[in-house]
This record gives structure tokens, sequence and C-alpha cells, in this order.
């Protein structure tokens, strides 16, 4: 494993300190420059404005740090390690879990694993409102990470207004349930019908474009939707919302106090939490949905078209793929799924107002797919407990918790280039099931 | 054969107006792009059950004709007709590519192979066969619940997949990824991935470029092979001469956008014309020969 060729770099001790010196100057610099305005200049606020106060020593001992902390491991740390900077510590880690084929066997009993977890969450002594809201939330992500995935990572299709799906599931329900009194049930299919309506809508002419255009078509799509909410105030009641969205019902039992709710016919003490389970139980059956169908359509011919588009669109075409209807049945699967998510979300929140559905969503939820591992099942599972769950944990650092989360993405992005879980695993096979390494794997072009 | 390659030979110019029964006929194909003529009022046709070679040198239109055909270009000018055994015919170049495949069943391969590398041997020959494995799963439908129809189907379509990884000796790579086939299997594999869509006219791009003498035989014993026992006839551009002469039952000569030349391998080998533009004899054996 250790190929580095050592002794050669390690033969120099007195070179090697001056050179690490002026190395560690250089380092310390940069943490000059960056440390100056960042920690050196603080704003306050006085009566009648803001003013500066300075933290100079703060700054120097943070350059002093980054000094000594570069001097450090450049004489100690790297000398053993090297060649250090070609081969990282992450990469290295990376190679023996793929050699001793650990990382793939964990892969297995992961799985069921979170699958227990997540079906047994709310009966553990631990589970108290905030952390079911939480599983609420991670489970609303996934499952629209498992949509999204199904544009992105098996069509290859780069889609940057996943969120107008979301929007369009969400006031659907909310507007079929408020204007015509219709229960969830019978609005969580029309929700996903319509969002597929409108993936259907924005595919026919973006299919033509490919690539880094298409993305920018999707987001402009995903901000028109946006403003048309916005503005178009006698339907949406616009920047307002709409409140007082009816909540699900259990087989047609409220949860509410009184006769005929879910707590008195089952003759159980009221509690405002068997909603809260209730919900949780109905997101992770919404989203388990979502991952059979896409597990069931990958072994499909339809699924194996996305992947084969996905691979090389010309082949798709030299074949006899419909390569237009394959893409539209990609975009109209996702944008269901999205709606279906969206309905929740607006049953969930009993609230729902433009806000809620700005780019920032989309990002959020094509970081999830790209960190978990484009078309990885588990990798997007992994990903939205890494970013929503990880989010919530960082509360504590308070207004460090973005630069925080920023600096864990950047990181798994450094150790794992293609996602967490990079590798595709065939949909078919004749003796063997072997899993297919990311560099083999296309990214998809549009 | 040897009766149409005397007629060939005996009128020499127009051979390809005595094709008994043409499985494609090419008429006053014209191919602009902006001021380049790429292909100048071509006339040809492809018998059915025989293999059929497009030779030129570099730059002579080859691919261009290839493009036309299965409909990755739109022609400027011309008419391009299949004919099924049946009696059914398509103009091809009024269809869209994925329709000539699918509904004039022409299949293709590419210069530079285009698989599907992230994909399992084995997946891209199910791929070929998506549109009756999507009949079969009633466009998806049937097969989300997972119906013995489908399940049926794709028993099936994985026989024909084993049956011409076996040919061609890929059984035993069935489940790697396509990119970590060696070069030589790439190509057959792209042939035989052709095949599986069942084509009734398959045309091949320089499928022996880069092989090797003995892949090379082994190639032709494929292509003479699908000829001999599949209903499939084969149109073929090749710049590789043993592979050409050895297995092509009619050669159309290209050079700068025209034809050139066309009858029996024996009949092209020793036109002088063609001589002089290609196959690379010297300058005063082809000046004898009567240059162009």
């Amino acid at each position: 494993m250790a190929a580095g060729p050592a002794p050669a770099l390690a033969a120099a001790p007195a070179h090697s300190l001056r050179a690490g010196i002026i190395d560690a100057l250089i380092a310390a610099f940069i943490a000059l420059a960056i440390a100056a305005p960042i920690i050196g200049l603080r704003t306050v606020s006085l009566e009648g404005g803001l003013a500066l106060t300075t933290r100079w020593g703060a700054v120097a001992i943070a350059v002093a740090v980054v000094f000594a902390g570069r001097l450090a491991l450049t004489l100690l740390w790297w000398p053993r390690h090297k060649p250090a900077r070609r081969d990282s510590a992450g990469r290295r880690l990376l190679a023996r879990a793929r050699d001793s084929g650990l990382a793939e066997r964990a892969m297995l009993l992961l799985a069921p694993a979170l699958l227990i977890f997540a079906i047994a969450l709310p009966a553990t002594p631990f589970a108290d409102r905030y952390v079911l809201d939480i599983g609420i939330l991670v489970l609303t992500y996934i499952m629209l990470g498992w949509g999204l995935n199904i544009v992105v990572g098996l069509a290859g299709l780069l889609d940057l207004g996943y969120v107008a799906f979301y929007a369009v599931g969400a006031y659907s329900y909310a507007l079929l349930a408020t204007h015509f009194g219709l229960s969830f049930w019978i609005c969580l299919p029309l929700a996903g019908f319509l969002a597929a309506m409108w993936g259907l809508i924005l595919g026919f002419p973006v299919l033509r474009l490919r690539g880094d255009y298409l993305a920018i078509v999707t987001l402009a799509f995903g901000e028109i939707i946006r403003i048309v909410l916005l503005n178009w105030y006698d339907l949406t009641n616009g920047p307002d919302g709409i409140s007082r969205i009816p909540r699900p019902s259990f087989f047609g039992l409220e949860f509410d106090r009184g006769e005929g709710g879910f707590a008195a016919f089952f003759g159980i003490g009221y509690s405002s939490d068997h909603r809260i389970v209730f919900l949780y139980y109905l997101i992770l059956a919404l989203a388990l949905l979502t991952n059979f169908v896409t597990l069931r359509l990958r072994r499909l011919p339809v699924g194996r078209a996305w992947e084969a588009l996905r691979e090389d669109e010309i082949a798709c075409r030299s074949l006899g793929i419909n390569t237009t209807a394959t893409k539209l049945t990609a975009f109209a699967t996702g944008a269901m799924f999205g709606g279906f998510a969206g309905s929740f979300f607006a049953t969930r929140q009993g609230f729902i107002s433009p806000e809620s559905f700005v780019f920032l969503e989309s990002a959020l939820v094509l970081a999830i797919v790209v960190l978990g591992g484009l078309g990885s099942q588990i990798g997007v599972v992994i990903a939205a407990l890494v970013m929503i769950g990880g989010f919530e944990l960082f509360r504590e650092f308070e207004q460090y918790r973005m630069l925080v989360f920023g600096f864990a993405i950047v990181l798994i992005m450094v150790w794992r280039p293609r996602g967490i879980i990079a590798s595709r695993t065939p949909s078919i096979f004749l003796k063997e099931r072997k899993s297919i390494g990311a560099e083999s794997v296309g990214e998809g072009r549009g | 054969m040897s009766a149409r390659a005397q007629a060939a030979t005996a009128a020499r110019s127009e051979p390809a107006a005595l094709a008994a029964d043409p499985i494609l006929t090419v008429e006053h194909l014209t191919m602009r792009f902006g001021g380049l003529l790429a292909i100048d009022d071509l006339s040809f046709s492809a018998e059915r059950g025989q293999i059929t070679a497009v030779i030129g040198p570099n730059g002579a239109g080859k691919t261009t004709v290839f493009n036309c055909l299965t409909g990755f270009y739109k022609p400027t000018e011309g008419m391009i007709t299949m004919r099924h055994a049946d009696g059914a015919s398509f103009l091809l170049e009024r269809m869209d590519d994925f329709r000539i495949a699918r509904s004039a069943r022409v299949a293709r391969t590419f210069q530079n192979i285009r698989l599907f590398p992230g994909m399992t041997v084995l997946e891209n020959l199910l791929v070929a066969q998506h549109n009756t494995l999507m009949r079969a799963s009633g466009y998806t439908l049937a097969g989300i619940f997972g119906l013995a129809v489908y399940r049926k189907a794709e028993r099936k379509a994985v026989e024909r997949a084993r049956y011409w990884l076996d040919k061609t000796g890929l059984l035993e790579r069935a489940d790697d990824p396509a990119s970590d086939l060696p070069y030589g299997a790439q190509r057959r594999l792209e042939i035989i991935r052709a095949m599986c869509s069942q084509p009734l006219l398959l045309c091949l791009d320089e499928p022996a470029a880069g092989l090797n003498p003995a892949e090379s035989d082994e190639l032709n014993r494929l292509l003479r092979d699908i000829r001999d026992h599949h209903d499939t006839s084969l149109l073929l551009i090749e710049h590789d001469m043993s592979v050409v002469m050895g297995i092509s039952d009619f050669i159309v000569v290209l050079d700068y956008g025209e034809k050139i030349s066309s009858g029996s391998p024996h009949f092209v080998r020793n036109d002088p014309k063609v001589i002089a533009a290609y196959l690379g004899i010297d300058d005063e054996d082809a000046g004898t020969g009567g240059a162009p």
C-alpha cells in the first residue's frame, strides 16, 4: 500500500527544516490574510448604528496556531507518509477500504439496519417530539432525494428546479383540500399526477437541450413556478400563503380531542404525539414506496433505458430507443414523487407559502443526491442523514453552523469525489452480481 | 454468386441495377455541409442476404453515407429505400433515427465504439432488446407488478443474449462492465448488441479497425455466420482490405463523395480507377491502367 519512496525525502533534515519553516511562513501569511478581516474585525451594534472593534490578539493566536501546526506537520507527520500531497490520508483510507471489501459487506447490512431503525424509532424511549420532527424532515428529504435520483442519477439529466414539482404537489393538495374539501388520500395521487404533468410540460421544450443548458432552463422553471405562486394572488393568496390546510386522517379518524377522534376510537388517552407518529409513518411509507418503485423500474426496460441514456444517448438511438419519450418518463416519474412529497409537506405544515420553495431547496436536494453518489439509493439515505440530521446536530455551534456544515461537505467530496456510494449495482446478472466502480459509470450530460 | 459477378464484370459501370432482390436501394443520395459536398449523387443497392461493402480512402464520405442511412443526418437530396422480405418498404430519409432502428430494422455500429461503459455486458445486450421488452412489460405497467408475461419475455431476452455471448466467446464476461473488456471484445460486443435488436440490415462502420489479424479472422467468421444463418444482410464500411476482399459479396468504391466503381471483389480489385484512387499501386501502374 505505502508505495511511496520515503527514504529519499527524509535524507536531508537540515534542508527540510528550512523548507518547512518557509512553508509554514507562507501558510501563516495566508492565515493572516484570511483571519485579519474575518476574526480581526468585529461589528458591534451600538445605539445609532454599527461600530467596529478589533481583535488583533485573536488574529495573532490564529496565525501562530497555523504556523506551528503547519511546521509540526511538515517535520513530524508528513516525512513518514511521503509522498504526502499525492497520497492523501483520505485516499489511502479509501484504497484500504476498497481492498478489504469491508465497505461492501457493511453496505449489505446497512440498508436493513437503517430500515429497522426507521421503523422502530417512534417506539424508542428517546423519541420525543423533537426527534420525530427531525425524523420526518430527514425522511422528506430522503424521499425528495430518491425522486430526484431518478432524473439526475439514473437518466443523467441535471435538474436544478426540482423544488418546482414539490411546490406543485404542495399547492395542489392545499388548493384541492381547502376549496373542494377533498381528503388527503384523494389529493395525494392527484398531486402526484399534476406534478407529473408539469414534468411533461417542462420536459417537452427543454429535452432537446443538453448538460449545462438543461440545468439553466430547469433552474429558471423552478423560479417561474415560485414567482407565479407569489403573484397569482387570486388563486394562491400570494406571499400570505395558504393556511388551515386539513390534516390527514387515519382511515377517516381525525387526530383530535373528543368524540370520533383517533384517541377516543381506540380508547386511549389523547396525545398530540399521535399525529406526529402517524405523520412519521406516513412519510416513511411514502419514501419506501418511492424506493420500491425506483428499484423496480431499474430492473425494467424503461429503467435500463434511463441508465443507457446516461451512458450514451447516440447509442440508444441507434438501438431504436425513443430518447425523447425516455427522458420524459424520467422527468415525469421524478416529478410525481416530488409532488407526493409536496402534498405531504403541505399536510404536515398546515400552512404553505412560496417562501418554502426557494432555489436553496432544489440545491439541497441535489446536494443530497450528488453527495450520496449518483444513482445510489442507500447513498441518498446516508447523505440526507448527514446533511439534514447533521445540520440539526450542529445547532450548538450557533453562528459557525454553516461553516462546519460547509466544511463537512467539502471533506466528503474530497474523500469521495463521486459521492459516498459511488459504485453501481447491475440490474441483472447471469452468474454473479459484481458492483461496478464509479470510474466506468457515466455521469450523463443531459 | 458467380453469375452475378460475371454480370457485374460485363456491365462495369452500373452493375447495381442488376440486383435481383435489393434490401436497400440508395438513389441519387447527396449530402452537403455548407459549401462542402460530402456525397455527390450516389446510387447503389445492397442485395438481401449478402455482405455489401462500401470502401474508399479517408474522407471519401463513407461514414456520411452511413449516417444518412441510419437517420443521424438528413440527406440534402436523394431517396433511401429499405425493403423487407414481406414487401413492406420504408423511406429512410424521412424517418427519425430511432424509428429506422425500430420499424425499418436497420441496426448500426460506430467507428469509435459506443457501448454503455458503466453497464454490464449482459445489460448492454438487454438494452438492445428495449422495444421487445417494453411491449412485453406492457409499457412498464405490467412489469412494475411483476407479471409473469414480462418475466418470461425477460428470460427469453437473456437467452438471446446468452446465445450471442456464447458465439463470440464473451459468456464468461457477461457480468463485467463493458468498459473492462479488451478492445477486440468491445468491438464484438457492439456487433452482437446490434444483432440483439434483431435487425434485417446491419450496418458496420469499420468493424475491423484496430483488430489484430487473429481477431480480424474471428470477426470474418462472425460476419459470415450472421449472413449465412440469420435473417440479416450486412453493409459494412471498411479500410482493412483483407476483411473486405475476404467476405464481401459486392463492393461499392467511393472517392470524394462519388461512386467510382462497384462490383464483385474480383472486379473492383482489378478496376484501374480503384487502384489509382485507393489500393495504392505504384503511380506508373495506375497510369498504364488508364488514370482518371
